[in-house]
């Protein structure tokens, strides 16, 4: 059985695509098929992430508009086995994609047998970022510990419970989680940013998990691959828990409390 | 100063603290509206025509929202009459 997983915020700069990116590569490599689709049209940012961007050949409006086929557009991952991403259209407006042709799209990859199927949504509540969570069966909701992203993705979750498919023929709602990017444990605790326990109580989600502020995730994507790629990154590890957590492991949440300082480190370090 | 204050406990709240007190508020406001009945605007409206007929008011003197309370959904009604004189 195929599941719809949209990655979404609300907020623009907040870490869906990074999110979008890791989160896709840890399915697959722990054995599942996964197409991950960028929904950005005209600014398309995943296949930059996921170091595809010169073998982008037909992209998402192309196969909608039916220029090309399902097969064609899927650009094979080089370093993971079984994850394909489609990327979105640069030259076309937004208007391009259709309810509809999103669901063609979305029942041929199921058919052509994708366990997962990850929907990297633009930021925003227009049409985009509707589409792109339409067809969602669980959402993960990209959050900063900063209040107008908070604010954004309260707004996002009213449209998941409202506004989606199976909010409106009443299957059942979109499971939620929480991601929150950035996290700072250093800074909660000096009491200078929301903790994921203060997040939790706003938004009233489910933590997959926080993945700490890292270097790395710079890093990464001026390299074009996914942080989770990074083997000794505390943020790569922090996204493999996510992962595992999302299949249904219970794994204690890492990375929540500052590391300690030596006294050299207090005295010199950063 | 910082030391100071420091010293006589009149430590600054923290500012997550701040946020967290801010966003509580804004997001109760913003759910109940979003949660808001669509025939509220138009009832808004009619009630107000009525109330109108009889003393003379402001129309941003009305507030109406629906809330929910102890698990009864509660219509509030809130209306400032003008002063007499």
């Amino acid at each position: 059985m195929s599941r719809v997983v949209v990655v979404t915020s609300g907020k623009g700069g907040v870490g869906k695509t990074t999110t979008s990116a890791s989160f896709s590569t840890g399915l697959a490599l722990k054995g599942y098929k996964v197409a991950v689709i960028d929904f950005d049209v005209g600014l398309r940012n995943l296949d930059l992430i996921m170091g595809c961007e010169r073998r982008v050949v037909y992209d998402f409006v192309n196969v909608v508009q039916g220029e090309a086929t399902l097969q064609q557009a899927l650009i094979k991952d080089k370093r993971v086995d079984n994850l394909y991403i489609l990327a979105a259209s640069q030259t076309r407006d937004k208007d391009a994609l259709t309810q509809e042709g999103v669901e063609r799209v979305i029942e041929e990859l199921k058919e052509a047998g994708f366990d997962y199927i990850v929907c990297d949504s633009p930021a925003g509540i227009e049409k985009g970022a509707q589409l792109a969570l339409y067809f969602a069966d669980e959402a993960l909701i990209v959050t900063n510990p900063e209040v107008s992203s908070v604010r954004d993705s309260d707004r996002i979750l009213g449209i998941l419970q409202a506004k989606s498919k199976r909010a409106e023929s009443g299957e059942g709602p979109i499971v939620e989680h929480l991601v929150l990017t950035r996290y700072n444990p250093a800074r909660v605790e000096t009491g200078e940013m929301l903790s994921v326990e203060d997040v939790i109580d706003l938004l009233s989600v489910n933590l997959l998990g926080a993945i700490p502020e890292s270097e790395d995730v710079l890093n990464a994507s001026n390299a074009g691959s996914p942080v989770i790629m990074e083997e000794k990154s505390q943020a790569a590890q922090a996204y493999k828990d996510i992962v595992d957590r999302f299949l249904g492991e219970e794994i204690e949440h890492r990375f929540l409390t500052a590391e300690k300082k030596g006294l050299f480190q207090k005295l010199f370090g950063k | 100063m910082a030391l100071l204050n420091y010293l006589l406990g009149q430590r600054k709240k923290k500012s997550a603290t701040v946020a967290k007190d801010r966003l509580q508020i804004l997001l109760a406001h913003e759910r109940s509206e979003r949660n808001a009945p669509d025939y509220l605007p138009k009832m808004r409206e009619e009630i107000l025509a009525v109330i109108a007929k009889y003393v003379d008011i402001d129309d941003e003197k009305l507030q109406i929202s629906v809330d929910e309370a102890d698990g009864f959904e509660v219509l509030e009604l809130n209306l400032v009459l003008p002063d007499h004189h």
